[in-house]
């Protein structure tokens, strides 16, 4: 079992066990002001795009996959990515 | 990190996990959800005050034990996979796969308390936009939750195999990836329905 877990994916699991707490900590604080609270929306949707990649790369293996898709699912990535911040901004 | 990771890469000649049909239905249904997010912030923009208020009755610590129960059962997912390349391993790959759809149920369970909460606080698709999105989108995942828990359920069995078939790992390799897209979804709902103010 301990060779199995012996991957760089375990690693990554870690990071996105850590990076769920800190999302999850910005957006509980009920004392923030509202530009605070918004620089934590803006923090905690990074994040998610974030570890929307590392899902990809290291648990779907399309660090290993050949560029097209793994081009097609950084591209995926980067325009939601951008597109769901600037829309994020856009309400407030 | 960074030198491991490099030299499995290096060292690993470039290959698509699963069937590449399986790859547009994935890449497919995230653009659809791509769509989803987008709406959703748009119609978040019309009424953030009303979205705001809504979204302070939900369970955010639902909603992020859910997270966990979604990681924990696609890292579970990613060792199961190990496992059946490995001879060694492979007896190990079923539990593993059981131990993903435990994790699956655990999320619904978790789902089902959270909708008869609202239901029972007289919270329903009706009561506003805010929650006729919440309803829709969770659903829509949850739905996906499910079919993934019966793909979970078919790569049991084909892990049972002692020598599994090119095409049975091309399957199992597929399956695992629809797994971690149902993760990876979430992963981008939570923090717009739950945390994002």
């Amino acid at each position: 079992m301990s060779t199995l877990l012996r991957t760089p994916a375990s690693v990554v699991w870690l990071v996105l066990v850590g990076a769920t707490a800190v999302s999850w900590t910005l957006g509980t604080d009920n004392g923030l002001g509202p530009d605070t609270q918004r620089l934590a929306g803006i923090a905690i949707l990074a994040i998610a795009f974030v570890k929307v990649r590392f899902i990809g790369l290291y648990f779907m293996e399309l660090r290993d996959a050949p560029s097209v898709l793994r081009g097609f699912f950084e591209l995926y990535c980067a325009a939601v990515g951008t597109l769901v911040l600037a829309l994020f901004l856009f309400a407030h | 990190m960074t030198t491991l990771v490099e030299t499995e890469s290096l060292s690993t000649p470039k290959r698509v996990p699963g069937e590449p049909g399986a790859w547009i239905f994935i890449l497919g249904d995230m653009c659809v959800f791509a769509v989803f997010f987008s709406v959703y912030l748009v119609q978040r923009a019309h009424d953030p005050e009303l979205f705001a208020r809504s979204q302070e009755q939900l369970n955010r610590n639902l909603g992020a034990l859910n997270t966990i129960f979604l990681l924990m059962s696609s890292l579970l997912v990613v060792l199961a996979v190990r496992a059946v390349r490995q001879d060694a391993h492979r007896h190990l790959a079923p539990y593993l796969f059981v131990g993903a759809i435990v994790c699956g149920v655990c999320f619904v369970v978790v789902k089902a308390f959270e909708y008869h909460e609202k239901i029972a606080a007289g919270i329903t698709p009706e009561t506003n936009s805010f929650f006729m999105y919440y309803f829709v989108l969770t659903g829509v995942h949850l739905f996906h939750l499910v079919f993934g828990m019966g793909v979970l359920s078919v790569l049991w069995r084909l892990a049972k195999h002692e020598n599994p078939s090119g095409l049975h790992l091309a399957f199992i390799e597929g399956g695992a990836c629809f797994w971690h897209m149902v993760d990876l979804l979430w992963i981008v709902l939570f923090p717009l329905l739950f945390l994002v103010r």
